[in-house]
């Protein structure tokens, strides 16, 4: 059964849509990650214009992440003050992220910036994540017990200036580096068309030393308020918000999201870094190779927007 | 729909032969209109062409080309190349106020109808349509064979947007045809300009044209009007719409 989009203008069958978002829904609940580096470009492969895929999601990635959010918060799991500074940084960032897409587009290089970004840090962020919980499942499968000291839990940039308590991740820090972490995702957010969670989560866990689930909590009330800002914003700026595709994928989101969530809480912390590690490795292989291999049209055209 | 296509033929040929009008088109549907299970469409063109022989003469034969162009659009042609191991996007050509769909129609290749300075002055034949490129500060339409003009083409065949078939006119009589226009389900909105040209002996000897329309109804237009002229609501209402499935779906999955 296929279904027209009004803004995307074209056909799509309505039930490769649903299964979409189903899964990545359960991704998205399961990890406390948007989702938006795994549907933009599926959504790209399926013919819907870049502008419209990346605002589109947007809505997809709101409501998924307002259902996961209302879960955790029932059970007292998401760090309500820590998320509240960290999008002093995010909204910032946002708007730093978007002024650098503008500037990107108009010499045409923004689709080169893209890939290499998503190659250098999700290339990164997936080997550490994979390395680490490997040794965590190491260490326990020989019996060792995990350092009850976190290893170097004093770094030096946590101890910088406006040192602030946040009760429900057990840390106490500075502010600067919470607001610089905000930032930095607001601005890779805007940039890469993506809620960032995905950098986030391991960026609270490693950097900040928040527990697994905060963190996963923390993360999902983040994408919520930014993915929010980013429906206005998309609607108002650019006016590639497609309400159709948005509700298709939103109903098959929230659904996964109800048993990603379910899955993710019964499963153990290192076990669920290893899949998310995999996953985002997975995803900076796959734009690598696509980068790294001759397409197979050396030409492509795209609707020039800054024509008249 | 084969009647009724009959009824009109048998209509046109009538008014045709009344008022000894040139050429005479009618498409079956002048408006194509979009709705949520919009996948595509067919537009048959009827046309009627003059007699160009008195009565009791032989009839010289007719050649037609149809083309049909969709509102214009401007787009970027981008060239890969590889450096430093990757695969980027090292130079492009602009290609200005281009048809966002083109279709051209015609009762047999074009180089058989008429040569190539007549059929390039009319734009007839599928490589005869100009394609403004902005090189450097200047605009130009460039040999059919430059590879960029290629590329082009070539990728909006691909997508369904540009057709080219060369037996796609069919004459059910020596002086009447008909031809059909497909349009996929991503055509742009808008208005279509469908053009006729006739030949006889390789000279121009008619040319008609009509506008077809392609327009979003109801529901699909509706949303499409908010999103244009209201985007502060449609945004609002959009995130409003997002928070609210969600919060049902929590409601509905909420377990404790």
């Amino acid at each position: 059964m296929t279904i027209y989009l009004p803004i995307a203008e074209l056909p799509v069958n309505i039930f490769t849509l649903l299964a979409l978002g189903i899964a990545v829904g359960f991704i998205s609940g399961m990890f406390g990650v948007g989702g938006g580096f795994l549907m933009t470009p599926l959504l790209i492969f399926l013919g819907v214009p870049p502008a419209v895929a990346v605002a589109s999601v947007s809505t997809h990635m709101a409501a998924s992440s307002f259902s996961g959010t209302l879960t955790y918060l029932r059970r007292g799991l998401v760090d309500v003050h820590l998320g509240l500074v960290l999008l002093a940084g995010g909204l910032t960032g946002t708007l730093g992220g978007v002024l650098t897409f503008m500037v990107l587009r108009r010499y045409g290089q923004l689709d080169l910036v893209i890939a290499i970004t998503y190659i250098a840090l999700l290339g990164t962020i997936g080997t550490l994540m994979v390395v680490e919980s490997l040794r965590a499942l190491l260490r326990e499968w020989r019996g060792e017990k995990a350092s009850v000291a976190r290893p170097g839990a004093h770094p030096l940039f946590l101890r910088l200036p406006f040192k602030m308590r946040f009760r429900q991740s057990h840390i106490y820090v500075s502010a600067i580096p919470v607001v610089a972490i905000g930032f930095s995702i607001g601005f890779l957010g805007a940039l890469m068309g993506i809620g960032g969670g995905f950098i986030l989560v391991p960026a609270l866990i490693y950097l900040l030393r928040v527990p697994t689930l905060t963190s996963v909590a923390t993360a999902l009330m983040l994408t919520l308020v930014t993915m929010a800002a980013a429906i206005v914003m998309h609607a108002v700026l650019n006016q590639t918000v497609d309400a159709v595709l948005g509700l298709v994928l939103m109903v098959g989101g929230t659904i996964g999201a109800q048993f990603g969530s379910r899955a993710g809480q019964s499963m153990k912390a290192e076990n669920l870094r290893l899949l998310l590690g995999l996953l985002v490795l997975a995803v900076g292989i796959r734009v690598a190779v696509d980068q790294t291999t001759k397409p197979a049209d050396l030409y492509a055209v795209t609707i020039d927007e800054s024509a008249p | 729909m084969r009647r009724a296509g009959a009824l009109l033929l048998a209509f046109f040929a009538l008014i045709g032969a009344a008022r000894a009008e040139s050429l005479i088109l009618s498409l079956s549907k002048q408006r194509i209109t979009i709705t949520s299970s919009f996948t595509g469409d067919s537009i048959v063109l009827f046309g009627v062409i003059e007699p160009n022989a008195a009565p009791g003469e032989a009839m010289k034969p007719n050649d037609v080309v149809v083309t049909v162009r969709g509102p214009n659009e401007s787009f970027v042609t981008w060239r890969k190349e590889r450096r430093f191991g990757l695969w980027i996007n090292v130079d492009s050509r602009s290609f200005l106020a281009a048809p966002s769909y083109l279709a051209v129609l015609s009762n047999r290749p074009p180089a058989q109808i008429a040569d190539a300075d007549t059929l390039r002055r009319e734009q007839a034949g599928f490589a005869n349509n100009r394609l403004l490129q902005r090189v450097g500060s200047d605009y130009a339409d460039v040999v059919p064979g430059d590879p960029f003009r290629q590329a082009f083409l070539r990728v909006k065949q691909a997508q369904g947007l540009y057709v080219e078939n060369t037996a796609g006119v069919d004459f059910i009589a020596p002086h009447v045809f008909r031809a059909v226009i497909p349009v996929p389900g991503i055509a742009p909105v808008g208005t279509y300009e469908v053009v006729v040209k006739s030949f006889v002996d390789g000279a121009l000897a008619h040319r008609g044209m009509l506008n077809l329309e392609v327009a979003k109804v109801d529901f699909e237009q509706a949303v499409a009007t908010a999103a244009e002229y209201h985007p502060w609501l449609y945004g609002i209402a959009t995130m409003l719409g997002a928070l609210a499935v969600g919060f049902i779906a929590n409601l509905v999955f909420r377990k404790d």
